[in-house]
């Protein structure tokens, strides 16, 4: 263990924690810009200086480890007047714009200026020069607003190993962003949006839909619905000022319809359907290989994250297959909205506007993917991040605290509480195994109230192993088989997992991938800023939810039952596989 | 008079030659790239190679060590624009480069640069339309008693004077260029 003393505190910690850490566990705040908890340490913005004695210079905390008998003072007057420079100096380059721009409510930029005590800027001088990028469907790039603090580049290379942004150029003319500065399009982008999520001021932001949306319900010939998804009822509240991990679950449905929305239902219902047609396909290749001796693609991969099949079709499309056919809920949703809800109605798709709202900026991508037409018109809209219904909720002027609770609309507003864990990490590995597992024996999946642990929480990739045992007459072939599973939260761990798989380390079935750390809770569309403590607190509020509902099971939704009987047919069917399974292309990764 | 580490790959290195086509520069390449796709931190020296077959960074080759390397394109990019040194733009015959190192900097330089810009009708970074220069700025060719000082190719020209660029351009322009003698250092 290491002693020092931050501000005359005494402090112990292990060898290599930095100052930064070691003052917080002393409940020292320091300021920090560029650092972001779980990413390297950048050390580019010079913030968190502060002033050890014996050393010439201040040094950044966010990097520099503790030594033994380090004496550490985190706000002398030498150290606020360098911050003080420090941010005048991020500020005389930023095209802020303040009043208009996408963050005025949450510009990290603005509270640091606030908190180091910026009254004036003293320099005068050239401004980063202004270049728009609104060349992808998800993401907006300002490079007049960019600070070059590079968190984007550390988490879309580190958290995602995709590494589409980059410093560009040297000196004051550095431009963070795709290679030679050209647009976002150009290069391999997954769209999830995390470098948004991570931005600390308005330089990076998702496609506005805000107005689309407004239009569609300005327009008396559109009947607009509106579906959410799990992770929104969990976050949403932080937009005005609960805490993360309220469910505001009821709110949000009363807030919805008093937008105008003429039916308020829930991805949730589309994701109860896609852990019968993703379950049913599963068996279906297990049977292929076990029973008929044939190749089949195992480990399937889950497919729910647009941001991951966008990895998988640039990356590794020779393992294209693995990936379940299975459209996203939000597209099987929208597929079942356009056409058996449309003839219930008596409406054409096209007088059907459906708008979601997603925790994703890829779902604005994934929506504007060609094949996603099954009725012949858009299955989905427009989508909203979670951080846009709440601009729309306050620009209407709802009362969002005061709203009594509301329930969603039947039948596309029914779901189970294996729906609502879509959005943690390993939830959909949990959901498909407590129905293929009843399907399967005829009995609960046994884990202690339904929750398969080992693949829960925060982990980088998870793993379990699930023996079959007492199988039913049809599926005598799984009898003793033992399944096995993986679950990876963000594209670098999954990367991981491919790479194991590729070279024959691991033998699983069934892979789920969730494009964002913690999964669709921690999207890049959800309210910032998202550390893993937010994450916790939403997976928690998720988890809660679930164990709320009388129904925990997919297959067990009455509404789900009767889209079968009355429309589908069965998983897998003709009309299925027309209406919510889809293709995927290989695409240049350079 | 060439010191050390300034005569550069992307100028007359031993792997560039004027008579080979395209595609043998980018089998050259597929080579190098074999050599060094499992080798950590290869990508700079992968570059410099690059560009010695080339004389420049073409988009082809820097997509090729992208994949090769399984480094992110805009990585590659990022690096090949942070360092003066790599260029993307295709090279003239003969590469000029004029010192803005401090002591040339203080003793005409800068002039120097003007008139070269002047003469050959080319920004830093460009190559004229003949294909015959190319312009670059640098940063101290350890010559600073002879300042200020140019360099074409590898050969270094001393107290440059506006007036005389002409006649040191004209010896590059001979039919003979290239065999220049270094009378001058």
């Amino acid at each position: 263990m290491i002693h020092l003393t931050i501000n005359n505190i005494p402090v112990e910690v292990p060898e290599g924690t930095t100052i930064l850490r070691a003052a917080s566990l002393v409940n020292i705040h320091i300021p920090t810009l560029c650092y972001v908890e779980r990413l390297q340490a950048i050390g580019a913005c010079r913030v968190c200086v502060v002033e050890v004695e014996g050393a010439r210079n201040l040094v950044a905390s966010c990097s520099m480890p503790v030594s033994e008998g380090m004496k550490v003072s985190t706000s002398t007057r030498r150290v606020r007047e360098y911050r003080r420079m420090v941010l005048e100096l991020l500020i005389s380059e930023h095209d802020g714009e303040c009043q208009t721009c996408d963050r005025r409510e949450d510009c990290e930029l603005q509270a640091l200026s606030s908190e180091v005590g910026v009254r004036t800027v003293t320099y005068r001088g050239e401004r980063t020069r202004k270049r728009i990028d609104t060349s992808t469907p998800a993401l907006v790039r300002d490079n007049g607003k960019c600070i070059k603090c590079r968190r984007c580049v550390s988490v879309c290379a580190e958290t995602q190993h995709v590494g589409a942004l980059w410093a560009q150029g040297r000196g004051f003319d550095t431009a963070i962003g795709p290679a030679f500065n050209r647009d976002l399009s150009s290069i391999a982008c997954v769209q999830c949006g995390q470098c948004a999520a991570v931005c600390p001021v308005g330089a990076i932001t998702e496609r506005d839909h805000i107005d689309s949306v407004w239009s569609a319900l300005d327009d008396p010939d559109k009947f607009v619905v509106v579906q959410t998804a799990p992770a929104i009822r969990a976050a949403l509240g932080e937009c005005f000022g609960y805490a993360p991990g309220t469910l505001v679950t009821g709110k949000m449905v009363a807030a919805l319809r008093r937008l105008g929305f003429n039916a308020v239902f829930d991805t949730n219902f589309a994701a109860d359907l896609t852990i019968l047609e993703e379950g049913t396909e599963l068996l279906t290749r297990l049977k292929k290989q076990l029973v008929d001796g044939q190749h089949a693609a195992l480990p399937m991969f889950t497919s729910c994250s647009p941001g991951w099949i966008l990895y998988m079709e640039y990356f590794h499309a020779d393992m294209l297959p693995h990936l379940s056919s299975c459209k996203s809920p939000q597209q099987m949703f929208g597929a079942v909205a356009k056409t058996y809800y449309a003839d219930k109605l008596n409406l054409r798709p096209e007088q059907i506007f459906v708008a979601s709202v997603m925790p994703c900026t890829a779902k604005k991508y994934e929506c504007q993917r060609p094949e996603m037409k099954a009725s012949g018109s858009r299955d989905v809209d427009a989508v909203l991040t979670t951080r846009e219904l709440g601009k729309m909720i306050r620009a209407a002027g709802i009362d969002f605290a005061n709203l009594a609770d509301e329930e969603m609309d039947a039948p596309l507003g029914l779901s189970s509480g294996a729906a609502d864990i879509f959005a943690n990490t390993g939830g959909v590995m949990e959901a498909a195994l407590r129905t293929v597992y009843e399907v399967v024996t005829g009995r609960p999946l046994p884990a202690e109230n339904l929750h398969v642990t080992p693949i829960a929480g925060l982990q980088n990739v998870k793993e379990a192993s699930l023996k079959i045992e007492g199988a039913q007459p049809d599926w005598s072939f799984l009898e003793g088989v033992t399944v096995n599973v993986a679950v990876a939260h963000g594209l670098a761990n999954a990367e991981q997992v491919i790479e194991a798989v590729r070279l024959g380390k691991r033998k699983y079935h069934f892979v789920e991938v969730m494009t964002c750390p913690g999964g669709c809770i921690g999207g890049g569309g959800q309210p910032r800023f998202t550390n893993d403590d937010v994450r916790k607190a939403r997976i928690g509020a998720i988890y809660r939810e679930d164990e709320g509902k009388e129904l925990r099971k997919s297959h067990e939704n009455p509404s789900l039952a009767k889209l079968y009987h009355d429309f589908l047919g069965k998983p897998l069917g003709e009309k299925s596989h027309k209406l919510l399974h889809t293709l995927y292309r290989t695409r240049d990764s350079v | 008079m060439v010191p050390e580490g300034t005569a550069s790959a992307g100028t007359s290195s031993p792997h560039h030659c004027e008579n080979i086509t395209d595609e043998e520069r980018l089998a050259q390449l597929d080579d190098v790239l074999k050599q060094y796709s499992a080798v950590p931190g290869a990508l700079i020296p992968v570059l410099q190679i690059a560009q010695a077959i080339f004389g420049y960074l073409p988009e082809i080759a820097l997509r090729k060590i992208s994949v090769a390397l399984n480094k992110p394109y805009s990585e590659v990019a990022g690096v090949v624009g942070f360092y003066s040194f790599f260029t993307t733009v295709p090279r003239g015959k003969h590469i000029v480069r004029v010192c803005l190192g401090t002591a040339c900097y203080v003793r005409g330089g800068k002039e120097v640069l003007a008139s070269l810009k002047h003469a050959l009708g080319v920004e830093v970074g460009e190559t004229t339309p003949d294909q015959a220069f190319s312009l670059d700025v640098g940063r101290c060719f350890g010559a600073c008693g002879m300042a200020p000082v140019i360099m074409i190719d590898d050969d270094v020209h001393q107290r440059v004077r506006p007036a005389r660029l002409q006649k040191i351009l004209e010896q590059y322009r001979a039919p003979s260029a290239g065999a220049v003698t270094r009378e001058e250092v």
